[in-house]
């Protein structure tokens, strides 16, 4: 099951440049929240700070304190062990290219050392049965290469891959912006159902997305984040007038 | 409070209905893993390995770090193994030679009376090297012109691919047919024409039947080097910005003009680094030289007479050195050879680094 | 008239650069032909089964050379291709940027350069003699120290190959650094390496200079790593420096051989980096 979210005072660098400012949010347990701004706002960066992603880039920097349940992810843990307990999507598919579709979903745990081969069996199952994949590559799992399936198909294996190692959270950075619109409708679907069970961010520069599949959503600008409240308050009536000009479509 | 103009799709299922993706989402998501606690006690209780990668970090730096060693290495090697000659002889090695007082004439090398002098070697080595630069500088730059520049594009391919065979043939190989075949064409009509056209000069007279020498070994070095210095200058030329020729046949250029003004002269300072590379490899040549040249430690002014290098010299005597002394003297000069490749290529891919940088290598 | 004499230039430069082609690719081909001619009727079942025979008798073959070359190359591969995939590592994984990774690139690529008798002297006095005698396994560390600037080179091409994306996926999913780097990101380049490394392979396995005066050469059978040793480039150089027509017949033979192992090892690298060293990663 998911856990809640609590950034404090975060602050990140990329070289000299100050890409996020004084962040304070709390992100509540199993429902999806949605990030949302234009290009370049920090989004994408936030997210990356929430498994310790942005780190690894050596000219990037953070300070301040995210916790992950009851967990200080900067003070209380070593990067490998966080990102085991929230999972990532990329932007654009990125299933491991020498894999099969179903060690593509094994990976985080055959790369972490588990061997249980009945186990794993169930668990690849089971993800992709979760990703809404089953069906469509159940009879080649181990004959397949995960590189071989469509863009929209890559994108849900990399969900179950995801899945497979059992996250508290899961990060989406624009999953579906490198789909075409059926692709994308399906993982509009699944977040949807994923949101019971897992905490969910998403961060997307489609605001009908964000509206579709969030409870809660973030209006984030210049590396500040302006508003965040319910996805309902955000889209009918948002208090700051930077957002409401987002929303509107009077810039970005 | 404004109230915000919401247009009515904004908080509702998606217009794009697709009828299987419909059929997934009614389908409500498998219950959580039974296997959720195992799983996630299993990563849980995995450490973060950071012994692991801390060593996997250490390793892959040493390796790294072993290029510095192995030029550390070599260069202690020689240093050290030299030193009885740089005691005995110094630097003067590489400039005084004896003379027998009974004849007056030089007796550079005598390894069996102890008169060692690298003169003759030096002086093979820089003859048979620039020689070959001479006869392979303008081949390799027009090879390249026309592979850039003019080549079908359907020929491009085979000639790339044979050019990057010609690099890959061990020079072994290219000495047995210069043995077998270069020499004996050399011996039977190049060098009777030299003799006769350009014998004026002195620098080709016929009193040497073998036909082995500095010509055969500058022959036999442009051949081997030529691929170098094209594929070499291609990449630099490719390099050039392709708006540069655009701006100069944009003048009104004929395509050489084109070339000389908007490729050329861009691309000289790499092209220059081509050439200097090109010479880098003949002077640590070692094989197919001391397979033509000669091996006889004099100096001629002819051209066509047996002559040594640096590097034949040490790959003929190395192994049966006389003495102490010999063998000392011989890994001096090896190590005036690896001072001397390591300037000339630090000078090279400087100078080729500076035409290509910021253009990612061409797959070719 | 300026503009006749600019087109006559133009034509004439034109015709001096098909020229040069020409007179270049002429003698490379002609090698070749020769090189097929010569040693393709000189081939046959007892240059790999038998070792050579005395002066004057007929016959005989390379079989020690080849076993020779193969001890040699061994122990280089061992020596040159770990550390050299190690470096590759480290420039395109660890170091990428940094004035240590570009100060290695470099060197690997000076030392890449130096002449293969000088590795054969600093192999000499490292190891020959401290030990007072010849041997196969001087030979192999001269050709091993040789292949590791090569290597670590083309891995660090084809891992910077393999997309960021790839990496991204397997850091997002916590697997330790050192575990992502092997299984997936040198996993995902391994094609382009090994190709990379035959290629290293192919070029030390012609090196004769180095294997003078530490391999030494062998008439006879020998597989021990103490003893000099028989290689193949050195057995083609002391029979074609021979007077005897019947040696040159097996010079020719064994540079067939040879130069069989490196067309083979070019075209596999020139395949995999036209292919891309992956399918379908975007």
């Amino acid at each position: 099951m998911g856990v809640g979210i609590e950034v404090t005072d975060l602050n990140a660098w990329y070289g000299t440049n100050h890409t996020l400012q004084d962040i304070n949010l709390k992100i509540p347990a199993n429902q999806a929240t949605a990030l949302i701004g234009p290009s370049g706002c920090g989004k994408s960066t936030f997210v990356r700070c929430l498994n310790r992603m942005h780190e690894t880039n050596p000219i990037a920097r953070v300070t301040g304190t995210v916790l992950i349940g009851d967990l200080d992810i900067y003070n209380d843990a070593k990067p490998v062990e966080i990102r085991r307990r929230v999972g990532m999507v990329f932007q654009r598919p990125n299933p491991f290219p020498t894999m099969s579709i179903y060690d593509n979903v094994a990976s985080g745990l055959k790369l972490n050392g588990y061997t249980n081969h009945r186990v794993l069996d169930e668990i690849v199952e089971k993800s992709l049965k979760n990703s809404a994949l089953w069906d469509e590559v159940k009879d080649d799992l181990k004959k397949k290469s995960g590189a071989s399936l469509s863009g929209g198909q890559q994108q849900r294996l990399c969900i179950a891959r995801a899945l497979a190692v059992d996250p508290e959270v899961l990060l989406m950075d624009e999953p579906a912006s490198a789909l075409d619109p059926v692709s994308t409708s399906k993982i509009e679907d699944l977040i949807f159902q994923l949101k019971s069970q897992y905490t969910i961010v998403i961060v997307t520069h489609n605001m009908q997305q964000a509206a579709r599949v969030a409870e809660k959503t973030g209006f984030f600008l210049n590396g500040r984040m302006v508003e965040f409240d319910s996805t309902h308050k955000i889209f009918t009536n948002p208090t700051d007038k930077r957002t409401e000009d987002y929303i509107t479509g009077r810039f970005g | 409070m404004v109230k915000v103009q919401v247009p009515e799709i904004r908080v509702s299922r998606p217009k794009v209905q697709i009828e299987p993706a419909a059929a997934d989402a009614k389908r409500v998501a498998e219950p959580p893993f039974a296997e959720t606690s195992a799983v996630r006690k299993f990563l849980l209780a995995r450490g973060n390995s950071a012994i692991m990668d801390g060593t996997f970090h250490v390793l892959m730096v040493v390796c790294g770090l072993s290029i510095f060693g192995i030029v550390i290495l070599i260069a202690s090697e020689l240093v050290l193994r030299s030193d009885l000659a740089w005691s005995k002889i110094g630097f003067s090695f590489f400039y005084r030679a004896y003379f027998d007082p009974s004849t007056g004439l030089p007796n550079y090398w005598d390894p069996v009376n102890g008169h060692f002098s690298a003169i003759p070697f030096v002086y093979g080595t820089l003859v048979s090297s620039l020689l070959s630069l001479v006869l392979a500088v303008p081949l390799a730059i027009g090879v390249a012109v026309f592979l850039t520049e003019m080549c079908p594009g359907i020929l491009r391919g085979p000639l790339a691919f044979l050019t990057e065979l010609l690099a890959a043939i061990p020079s072994i190989i290219y000495g047995l047919w210069a043995v077998f075949v270069l020499v004996p064409l050399l011996r039977e009509h190049v060098n009777p024409m030299l003799v006769k056209w350009l014998g004026w000069t002195k620098l080709f007279s016929d009193d040497n039947p073998t036909g082995l020498g500095y010509v055969s070994a500058a022959v036999i070095l442009a051949i081997m080097i030529l691929p170098i210095i094209s594929s070499l200058t291609r990449e630099v030329m490719l390099a050039v910005p392709h708006s540069q020729r655009e701006a100069v046949l944009a003048l009104g250029a004929t395509r050489w003009e084109m070339i000389r003004m908007g490729v050329l002269r861009n691309a000289r300072i790499g092209i220059v680094g081509a050439v200097i590379l090109g010479l880098g490899r003949a002077l640590g040549e070692t094989m197919a030289v001391t397979m033509v040249i000669g091996n006889t430690p004099e100096i001629h002014r002819s051209l066509l007479a047996n002559g040594s290098s640096m590097a034949a010299v040490i790959a003929n005597e190395f192994a049966e050195a006389s003495g102490d002394l010999h063998r000392s003297a011989l890994i001096e000069i090896g190590l005036a050879l690896f001072v001397v490749t390591i300037v000339v290529n630090a000078i090279a891919r400087i100078l080729v680094w500076v035409v290509t940088r910021g253009t990612p290598a061409q797959a070719h | 008239m300026r503009s006749k004499v600019r087109a006559v230039t133009d034509g004439a430069v034109t015709a001096l650069a098909v020229l040069a082609t020409l007179l270049v690719v002429t003698p490379l081909v002609a090698i070749f032909v020769y090189l097929i001619y010569k040693g393709a009727s000189s081939l046959n079942l007892a240059f790999f089964t038998q070792i050579p025979k005395p002066v004057g008798e007929a016959g005989g073959g390379m079989a020690n050379a080849i076993v020779g070359s193969g001890v040699l190359l061994g122990i280089a591969s061992l020596i040159g291709v770990p550390v050299g995939i190690g470096g590759g590592i480290y420039l395109a994984e660890f170091g990428r940027g940094t004035k240590l990774a570009n100060a290695i690139r470099f060197t690997a690529d000076v030392l890449n350069g130096v002449p293969s008798i000088v590795m054969g002297i600093a192999a000499y006095s490292l190891i020959v003699l401290p030990q007072g005698h010849f041997s196969a396994f001087s030979g192999g560390v001269a050709l091993g120290i040789m292949m590791i600037p090569t290597v670590c080179r083309t891995s660090e091409e084809m891992l910077l190959m393999v997309p960021h994306a790839v990496r991204e996926a397997a850091l997002g999913l916590g697997v330790p650094n050192w575990r992502s780097v092997l299984s997936i990101t040198v996993k995902t380049a391994s094609p382009g390496i090994i190709t990379g490394c035959m290629l290293a392979f192919a070029r030390v396995a012609g090196e004769t200079a180095p294997l003078i005066f530490t391999a030494l050469g062998n008439a006879f059978w020998s597989t021990s790593l103490k003893e000099p040793i028989a290689a193949l480039p050195l057995q083609i150089y002391v029979y074609a420096i021979s007077p005897y027509d019947e040696w040159h017949r097996l010079a020719w033979a064994g540079a067939l051989v040879l130069i069989a192992l490196i067309v083979i090892a070019v075209s596999l690298v020139r395949y995999v980096t036209s292919r891309g060293v992956l399918k379908g990663a975007s």
